[in-house]
């Protein structure tokens, strides 16, 4: 894995490693020194055309937990919102000897360009590209579903909301279905993508329907700007018909659980009383965030030496 | 000058020496039989064609000469087979007004590879508000006959439905760049399957056809002829069938690319690939291919879009619209249509050279191969093969999409009313 | 991503040549048996000992010596599991490899005398990892070191207290150790190289 771009190019074998990986850096939170010295004198470059605060800070402790060096470029106060290309940007950091770019960027396929363009020879992770991936934050939701649902072969998790535009919602199926979850989009037709009947999963106008028995339900952001472009007539309807109160939420499986990316509507796709409720993991989501970073972070760095260095040295292949 | 074409096979047929003269055709005789001229060309198992007429290139002059020239463009245009282009109006200033028309029409004569007409805006500033001063642009000395906002639709019906009915005045034509601009909001690519999974914002087929379907109404209401650029759907395809079958006036054109390339490179998000209308689906190449066979497309235009590097060495969503065609157009049509005996070479002759020629009104354009008849020809090596190197083609940018690509069959000489602007393959 | 599986001691018996059977398990089971009176003599009684087995093969060996420990002195001595993965100088060289369990026992490190249990000693370097990571999750009092094999070829200032034996070695050679644990038999394999 030398880059991580989107879902899809993972196979079950790899998802899993991270996943399992993640587990394990999860446990040094627990410890006095919550650092690894892993990365250390490593270059990891967050480059961020788009604002989150949220991911950046994620990808930064991760970072920073493996003792990488962590260089941050921000939408504002930099070049990057002068207008410098993707493609002056990348060799920049380029220049400055970054091994891993973390990138976040409006143009979807953005990190795919940058990974394939020959502009950098650095590792590429997709931290969000337009309407296309957010493969971290899938792996991260995969990962808060494993703890608490151990399995998830056969798992029925239904995702709800503008999946038109929502690329937590596109890793997701992605990767859930590689990991054997049944997954159910709900939305208004108008908020589904043309070709949604030719993704791994099910698709649902029906959220009463979808969520009976269903063992996570995840509910995804409306922006802002969607609300005016009458792809549903009001906020009170599309609330009341794919809203997550706590009438539907009564609808799951015992022991479900209800994630949200965030940052979260309240009120709109969720109640106030939902996201706070018992069922509720969104703020897990956040700290495990970081621990699948740090294995993100690890395996690519560590795929990318193991292809320079091959057969790096025989002698040393006895333990030590 | 005399040229002497030995053993020229005129439409791929019976070899015959034809010899030119005084920028016509001045004899036609069975191979040894004519004296020899001041230029011999040897032209044993070459196809002999009417100079190919292009209805859609960009010459970027005036405004972005950093992405392409008259001189440059016209230089490509030559070597690809081309007597004649229309250059289209969307350059900077706009070629809205009869000063922008002469000037790019001077500037062709003056370069004399090719000729240039320009295509005048429909719209002044491709604005869509107010029809440009179509009469002046046609009573110009650069004689416009093809307008055209290209690059954008004439999407209000009103100013359409004027346009059509004005330019009957002058016998000129609407080209539509057919492309309902609410249903096309910051599209990236053709809208389907792959659109959802790669996240780019689609382009549906159905922009495309609502507009044709308007269109050949509203000309056969005003009884006025239109013609679509760059017809990219088979939905497309059965509307302009069912015009024609109608009796309306319409004529269509295909671009190399739509007839060869589907929109499965969006997937590398590599911006040479990006073009408007974008790359479709095997199904709509497959229809193109059999509406240019059976006529319902009248003609193969190249949209010749050249960019600056910079321009594609981007991000997709940055990246700007449009490919290099002129070089490498009569290579695909070879591939896609005569290799697979969708045409022969009399159909060439009439998709690229005959039909467009019409189409734009250009009366010295698109004739016979006969004595007497203009002597704007192409030789073609029909059993030679190239492959795309896009830092030997003549255009000034190289944003080609066939990049490494094995094409089928070579220019090897082209002459413009008798004098030859292409020998042996490279510029006279 | 693949785990640099080639690089590791293991593979079924036979995968890449025999070569020659230094150990086999009654010798190991002798060996282990050693190693823990030793433990015992040095620690006096076992007191405040914690075994901490490296991943992989380090771990069913402090297993075997807590229970012989047990056995000898019906003293029940805790064992850890300790993965340095992610403490190793040589990732850039070797890639990533799967992370197994660092599970410490209840009582913890701090003030332990601490054991750390291993297959082979080669270059040291594995140690050395050991050391930082048990840095960074405690304190023990002293920390020792408890190894099956000696290679030599040290390439650090770093010696074993309890080694069950002394292989010399050519560095074109390898040691395989075979646990029944890991592997299906006890085993200690000479490999490659002219002896």
């Amino acid at each position: 894995m030398r880059h991580l771009l989107s879902t899809s190019d993972l196979t079950r074998d790899e998802a899993l490693l991270i996943l399992d990986t993640a587990a394990e850096l999860g446990r040094v939170t627990d410890r006095a020194v919550k650092k690894l010295p892993t990365l250390r004198g490593r270059t990891v470059v967050n480059l961020f055309f788009e604002d989150s605060t949220r991911t950046r800070i994620s990808f930064e402790a991760a970072a920073k937990r493996l003792s990488a060096d962590v260089i941050t470029f921000s939408a504002k106060g930099s070049s990057v919102s002068k207008g410098e290309s993707l493609k002056d940007t990348a060799l920049t950091l380029e220049a400055m000897g970054a091994d891993a770019v973390v990138v976040r960027h409006h143009a979807s396929g953005a990190p795919y360009r940058l990974a394939h363009s020959g502009w950098v020879g650095c590792s590429v992770v997709n931290a969000g590209d337009g309407t296309h991936e957010h493969p971290t934050q899938a792996l991260l939701d995969a990962f808060t579903l494993r703890e608490h649902l151990r399995e998830l072969e056969g798992r029925r998790v239904v995702i709800v909301g503008d999946v038109l535009h929502s690329r937590v919602a596109r890793s997701n199926v992605a990767l859930l279905s590689t990991l054997g979850a049944q997954v159910t989009l709900v939305a208004p037709p108008t908020l589904l993508p043309v070709g949604v009947d030719t993704w791994p999963c099910a698709v649902s106008y029906d959220l009463d329907a979808a969520l009976e028995g269903a063992d996570a339900v995840m509910m995804l952001r409306v922006q802002n700007e969607r609300m005016n472009a009458a792809y549903f007539p009001s906020t009170h309807e599309y609330s009341r018909r794919y809203g997550l109160d706590t009438r539907r939420a009564a609808l799951l499986a015992d022991g479900a659980i209800v994630l949200h990316p965030g940052p979260m509507n309240r009120g709109m796709e969720i109640s106030a009383d939902v996201a706070d409720g018992p069922r509720s993991v969104i703020v897990e989501q956040v700290t495990n965030g970081v621990s699948v970073r740090m294995a993100v972070l690890y395996l690519v760095l560590g795929a990318r030496a193991e292809d320079s260095a091959g057969e790096a040295s025989a002698a040393e292949a006895v333990s030590a | 000058m005399r040229v002497l074409l030995r053993s020229a096979r005129p439409y791929g047929e019976e070899p015959v020496d034809v010899a030119l003269e005084n920028g016509v055709i001045a004899a036609m005789a069975a191979p040894g039989t004519l004296p020899a001229g001041d230029l011999d060309v040897d032209a044993t198992g070459l196809v002999l064609l009417p100079g190919l007429v292009d209805l859609h290139t960009h010459l970027r002059e005036p405004g972005r000469e950093d992405a392409e020239t008259i001189e440059t463009g016209t230089r490509a245009a030559a070597l690809g087979g081309f007597t004649a282009v229309h250059a289209m109006a969307n350059t900077q200033p706009v070629a809205d007004t009869a000063g922008v028309v002469e000037m790019v029409w001077r500037r062709g004569v003056e370069a004399g590879h090719c000729d240039v007409h320009p295509v005048g805006a429909v719209t002044v500033g491709l604005a869509g508000e107010h029809l440009a001063e179509l009469g002046a642009m046609a009573d110009s000395a650069a004689r416009v006959r093809v307008f055209s906002d290209d690059g954008i639709c004439v999407s209000d019906p009103v100013i359409m439905r004027r346009a059509l009915e004005y330019v009957k005045a002058f016998d000129g034509v609407i080209a539509q760049h057919a492309q309902e601009p609410r249903l096309t909001q910051g599209a990236q690519m053709n809208e389907g399957a792959l659109s959802g999974v790669l996240g780019l914002a689609g382009w549906p087929a159905v922009a495309e056809e609502a507009i044709i379907a308007r269109d050949v109404l509203l000309a056969a209401h005003v009884g006025s002829r239109v013609h679509i650029c760059h017809l990219s759907t088979a939905g497309s395809v059965d509307i302009v069938r069912y015009a024609k079958s109608r009796g309306i006036d319409v004529t269509a054109e295909v671009t190399p690319h739509h007839l060869i390339l589907t929109e499965d490179l969006a997937g590398t998000y590599d911006p040479v690939y990006k073009v408007n209308p974008p790359l479709r689906t095997e199904t709509d190449v497959m229809a193109v291919r059999e509406g240019l066979a059976d006529g319902t497309i009248d003609a193969v235009a190249t949209d010749h879009a050249p960019h600056a590097h910079e321009d594609k060495d981007c991000e997709w969503a940055a990246g700007a619209f449009g490919m290099l065609g002129l070089e490498t157009a009569l290579s695909v049509v070879v591939d896609t249509m005569v290799s697979h005996g969708r045409l022969d070479w009399r159909g060439v002759a009439d998709r690229m050279s005959e039909r467009p020629a019409r189409i734009g009104r250009l009366a010295d354009q698109g004739r016979p191969i006969a004595v007497g008849e203009p002597a704007s020809l192409v030789l073609v090596d029909p059993g030679a093969s190239w492959t795309v190197d896009p830092g030997r083609l003549a255009s000034r940018s190289r944003n080609t999409p066939f990049a490494g690509r094995a094409l089928p069959a070579r220019v090897v000489a082209t002459f413009l009313r008798g004098r030859p602007t292409v020998l042996d393959g490279v510029i006279a | 991503m693949t785990s640099s599986s080639a690089a590791e001691p293991t593979g079924p018996p036979g995968s890449r040549g025999l070569g020659a059977r230094v150990l086999d398990a009654p010798d190991i089971s002798r060996v282990v048996g050693r190693i823990s009176h030793e433990i015992l003599e040095r620690t006096r009684g076992s007191a405040d000992v914690v075994l901490l087995g490296i991943q992989t093969r380090g771990v069913p060996l402090a297993r075997r010596i807590a229970a012989r420990m047990a056995e000898i002195e019906g003293a029940s001595v805790p064992v850890g599991s300790l993965d340095i993965t992610m403490y190793r100088d040589d990732i850039r060289l070797r890639g990533p490899r799967p992370l197994e369990p660092t599970e410490l026992p209840d009582e913890g490190l701090d003030d332990r005398i601490v054991v750390l249990v291993d297959d082979v000693l080669y270059s040291g370097r594995t140690v050395r990892a050991a050391l930082d990571a048990i840095s960074d999750i405690g304190r023990p009092r002293t920390v020792q070191l408890a190894v099956l094999v000696d290679r030599g070829h040290r390439e650090l200032p770093i010696r074993a207290d309890y080694v069950g034996k002394n292989i010399p070695t050519s560095s074109a050679q390898s040691i395989r150790v075979h646990l029944v644990e890991t592997d299906g038999l006890d085993e200690v394999l000479l490999t490659g190289g002219a002896s």
